[in-house]
């Protein structure tokens, strides 16, 4: 007599292991097989060319039911199984039970829901099953909203995308699929996304569903919300393990087996997703395919094991090419090698560790993918072909990489010279009449004619039409790229380029994450370029301007908390002075900017201070940043017998309004009351001596190692022009300078003729540039402090763990 | 064989950053790279004592934030001109988990 062999789950692993039986053994098993779907096995990795309309579901059918009935399946579809009974070896479902001598137990996996408020509205599903699918089909038209920017979520926003819906993906990570991708590839791939016109929202995090009888709308824990017809969770999955935790089998994250796929109960089996092999648990289907195999002999009574093997991921959206394989994890010893194209949009990445490829990622051009994987499997030893790896194995023989192509990819009317306006298009048209000198350019065009940042881009547009004939160029910032810091910047500009990773891959860069020389500059042009889009990074920052205080020697830290124009109170000076004692500070020191500093601060006390501090009134002296510093005044006419203006005053507005901004380097200003100058602001950045008749207001000093005094810049009666100006000024240094120029070193460059031209004589100029500084400043003008010493906040700051306490064996 | 012990979860340690542990031996800097890959040494740079666990991480270099010396993280050789080395200890990923090596837990000893 035939035994019985009950599955539970026709799904796309158990379907492989009944497809093996019926090929090895037709005769050995009676079949009775549990689906809870409504329906057969099916190809579920194919539900996304459904969901975007390139195939029906009768095309990804696996298994109809002539298929069932010719091998002698009794088909329970629709029927999900509650209870297994081992004492009598027996499983029932709500419609009745089925004996077995063999179960397995091919349950696959749930989707996670995130336990929010509106998480059960209808509306609201996952992405599993062809209900799934359904429903996100009829989205057309409608707004549709992805939590989770992973493989899944991507293929349903993807899917969703092609019927005609408004689709927005949120994504708690910095960039989607970080599990797959690293930073460079997952933005060359939101890139993709957005261009087919997805929204994508990463670092994102969910805090509701809103919604009275169904979805509606995302409210996002930053206070964005997005309009949404329909909410699709895609954050994750876990193994489908119910059933067989009732039946008390052994069961971790999933139901454990052995290498024969056999659980902690002889007679039953388990396979595929619901599974848990060696502590490992399974998302994709080729190593289930491999269980499928080894169950199916272990059920003939053949020995087999499992081996999992490591897998690859395709994203399924048709036009977004990226291939991503191995471990990019665990474990010292490794190397880089990157390959980036700029103008074709394609990056790939090998990981090498002892000469072995363990992990590739590729964007764009994703074709040697298989050959690298193969490398990577068989663990090749690729010391021979290090060289020309990367170009894959057509490959002999090195290409140049073009230093130029990211200008080579601009548009015809990119803007190339901001003051002038001149186009890249202008520029090739003055090449091919003629000019071929950057003076000849300069005379018929003007391009880099005026503050003359432009000049290494302009020249490069020559060199593209002159066919590659180098017009002398400025150096590169650092040694990651050959684009100077001006082309860097104008270039983040015209190409609307607003993360780190988005500038690294459209201009070439030559590392993987850059250096301590041009992160700290990229941070700073891409705030200083779009302060309302750009979320700072902290760890592309130094260490103090990271941690909000200056380190010293030791690794302790010390605190400056501001005094506005260097007036303090008596309830000021208590509290620092509390803070001194409650802190065991070892030293407080009256600074040359007027105010206080108390120095030798453990970092992890550096939260309880602030906060302290914070609870008086007192915020950060950004003493540490390539920020605005202080303002240091006289007393000026309200106590001085020779003063002429509140220069005080003055000093404490000018100081209220520019505190928190991000200069390109430090930025002190002095405001005196009258020429004898006791603020001494004609050795600082920008410098005020009022006088009878105004404000005499100049720039470009310094008192460090080089010792400079200001040059004139303008003078007004009005002080409200006087701070006009001085915002102007201040706007065009952070828009124009060199990361970590001063404004003198800048003026030296642009000229003090140009910097008149723009901030005193225009005024339309002057006011747009204040308005920007202004909307730069509503989102800076806030105190880091406050935002790092909150209680979720405070534990980073001390170390993450203290083994010293642990018991020594 | 290395013996590991917890020292906290993955996402403790910001992407390009580090967090210290402090040990029997002195202060561990462990850091954590924008692929995630974690790596420990020393919190001590050779050249004058610098934070390492405070620089710049970037790819699998990080940049001591005092005089910027440059170390390899995988090694902790010191980059370009500079001469040094930084002790680095065997520390991995398990689950989201970070395992130290365990033996930073006794003092060194004469043995
Ligand atoms: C949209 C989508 C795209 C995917 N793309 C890819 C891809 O490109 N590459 C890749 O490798 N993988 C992909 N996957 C993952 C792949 O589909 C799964 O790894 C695979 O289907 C798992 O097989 P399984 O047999 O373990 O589970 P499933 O195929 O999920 O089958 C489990 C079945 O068991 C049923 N069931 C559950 N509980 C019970 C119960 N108590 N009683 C009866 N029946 C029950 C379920 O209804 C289900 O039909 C994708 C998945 C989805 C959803
Ligand atoms: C590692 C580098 C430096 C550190 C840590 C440092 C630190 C400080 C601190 C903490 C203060 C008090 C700050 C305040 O109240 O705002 C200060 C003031 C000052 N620093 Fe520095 N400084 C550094 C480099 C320089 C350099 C290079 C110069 C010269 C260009 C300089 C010139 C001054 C001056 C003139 C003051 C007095 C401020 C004023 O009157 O406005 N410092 N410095
Ligand atoms: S600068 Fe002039 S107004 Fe100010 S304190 Fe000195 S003397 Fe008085
Ligand atoms: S202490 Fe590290 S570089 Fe000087």
């Amino acid at each position: 007599m035939k035994k019985k062999l009950v599955v539970i789950g026709a799904g796309m692993a158990s379907g492989r292991m009944l497809e093996q039986i019926f090929e090895a053994a037709p005769d050995a098993y009676e079949v009775t097989l549990f689906n809870a779907e409504p329906r057969g096995n099916y190809n579920r990795l194919m539900l996304s060319p459904v969901l975007s309309g390139e195939k029906t579901y009768d095309d990804i059918v696996t298994h109809d039911a002539d298929w069932y009935a010719a091998h002698g399946v009794d088909c329970r579809f629709g029927e999900p199984v509650v209870k297994i009974d081992r004492k009598n070896r027996v499983v029932y479902s709500n419609k009745g039970g089925a004996p077995y001598d063999a179960l397995v137990i091919a349950t696959g996996s749930a989707p996670f829901i995130i336990p929010v408020v509106g998480k059960d509205l209808p509306g609201v599903v996952a992405y599993r099953d062809l209900e799934d699918t359904q429903a996100m089909m009829a989205t057309a038209g409608k707004d549709a909203v992805v939590i989770g920017g992973g493989l899944l979520g991507l293929e349903a926003a993807a899917g969703m995308a092609a019927q005609g819906a408004r689709v927005t993906v949120i994504h708690l990570m910095g960039h989607l699929m970080e599990r797959q991708l690293d930073p460079a590839a997952g933005y060359l791939l939101q890139k993709d996304l957005e261009r087919r016109g997805i929204t994508v929202h990463c670092k994102g995090a969910t805090k509701a569903i809103l919604g009275h009888d169904r979805a509606e709308a995302v409210l996002l824990e930053d206070g964005t919300v997005y309009p949404a017809d329909l909410v699709c969770m895609a954050v994750g999955i876990r193994p489908e393990t119910r059933i067989a935790v009732d039946a008390h089998l052994e069961v971790e994250r999933g139901i454990v087996v052995d290498d024969a796929l056999r659980t902690s109960d002889p007679h039953i089996f388990a396979l595929g997703e619901c599974v848990e092999h060696r502590k490992q648990l399974f998302g994709l289907v080729a190593p289930l395919y491999d269980q499928a195999k080894v169950l199916a002999k272990t059920l003939l009574g053949e020995a087999a094991e499992f081996v999992p093997v490591q897998t690859a991921t395709k994203l399924k959206v048709t036009g977004c090419d990226l291939f991503s394989a191995g471990d990019f994890a665990e474990g010292p010893g490794r190397e880089d090698i990157v390959f980036r194209d700029p103008g074709r949009g394609i990056y790939k990445r090998l990981v090498l560790e002892d000469n072995r490829i363990i992990g590739v990622v590729m964007y764009g051009e994703t074709g040697d993918g298989s050959w690298f994987y193969g490398l990577m499997k068989e663990a090749t030893d690729i010391s021979d072909m290090r060289d020309t790896l990367i170009f894959g194995p057509a490959f002999q023989g090195g290409a140049a990489l073009d230093p130029m192509a990211a200008v080579a990819a601009l548009p015809l009317e990119a803007e190339i010279c901001g003051c002038n306006g001149v186009s890249k298009g202008t520029i090739l048209n003055a090449v091919a009449g003629g000019a071929c000198t950057l003076d000849a350019m300069r005379a018929c065009t003007k391009a880099s004619a005026s503050c003359g940042t432009c000049t290494g881009l302009v020249q490069q547009v020559m060199a593209l039409a002159l066919g590659g004939e180098v017009v002398e160029a400025a150096a590169g910032m650092c040694k990651c790229t050959d684009h100077s810091h001006d082309d860097v910047r104008r270039l983040i500009r015209t190409m609307g380029l607003k993360s780190i990773p988005a500038v690294m891959q459209e201009l070439g860069w030559k590392t993987v994450g850059g250096c301590h020389s041009c992160r700290p500059a990229l941070n700073y042009y891409l705030l200083a370029e779009y302060p309302l889009d750009y979320q700072d990074d902290r760890q592309s920052r130094f260490v103090n301007e990271r941690n909000h205080a200056n380190i010293q020697k030791d690794g302790t830290y010390s605190v400056v908390p501001r005094m506005w124009g260097g007036v303090t109170t008596p309830a000021e000076l208590r509290a620092i002075a509390d803070a001194a004692e409650k802190y065991n500070v070892p030293m407080v020191k009256v600074t040359g900017g007027q105010r206080i500093d108390l120095l030798g601060v453990r970092k992890e006390d550096l939260p309880h201070m602030w906060n302290d501090l914070n609870a008086a009134g007192m915020v950060s002296g950004a003493a540490y940043s390539k920020g605005l510093r202080t303002v240091k005044t006289c007393v000026g006419k309200e106590f001085c017998r020779v003063g002429t203006q509140d220069s005080t005053g003055l000093g404490i507005k000018l100081e209220k309004l520019m505190w928190g901004s991000w200069t390109p380097h430090k930025l002190k200003l002095g405001v005196s009351g009258c020429p004898r100058n006791c603020a001494e602001a004609t050795c600082k950045d920008i410098g005020v001596v009022c006088v009878d008749s105004g404000y005499n207001i100049s720039i470009g000093g310094a008192a460090g190692m080089e010792v400079k005094e200001t040059v004139a810049l303008a003078s007004t009666p009005s002080e409200d022009e006087a701070i006009q100006i001085i915002l102007a000024v201040t706007q065009l240094y952070r828009e124009n300078a060199r990361y970590l120029d001063r404004i003198w070193k800048w003026m030296g460059r642009v000229g003090l003729d140009w910097i008149k031209a723009q901030v005193v004589e225009d005024l339309e100029n002057r006011q747009a540039l204040v308005a920007r500084f202004e909307i730069s400043q509503s989102v800076y003008r806030h105190d880091p402090w406050a935002e790092l010493s909150t209680p979720s906040e405070t534990p980073k700051w001390g170390p993450l763990a203290d083994l010293t306490l642990e018991a020594a064996e | 064989m290395t013996v590991f012990v917890d020292i906290g979860a993955l996402d403790d340690i910001p992407r390009q950053g580090a967090r210290l542990v402090k040990t029997a031996q002195g202060c561990v800097a462990v850091f954590r790279t924008a692929d995630d890959r974690v790596f420990a040494l020393d919190d001590r740079c050779p050249h004058k004592g610098g934070p390492l666990s405070e620089g710049i991480v970037h790819g699998d270099r990080v940049t001591c934030p005092l005089h910027n010396w440059v170390f390899d993280m995988n090694s902790g050789v010191a980059q370009g001109g500079d001469e040094g080395r930084v002790r680095t200890y065997a520390i991995k990923i398990q689950q989201g988990r970070i395992l130290l090596d365990a033996s930073l837990i006794r003092a060194r000893n004469a043995a």
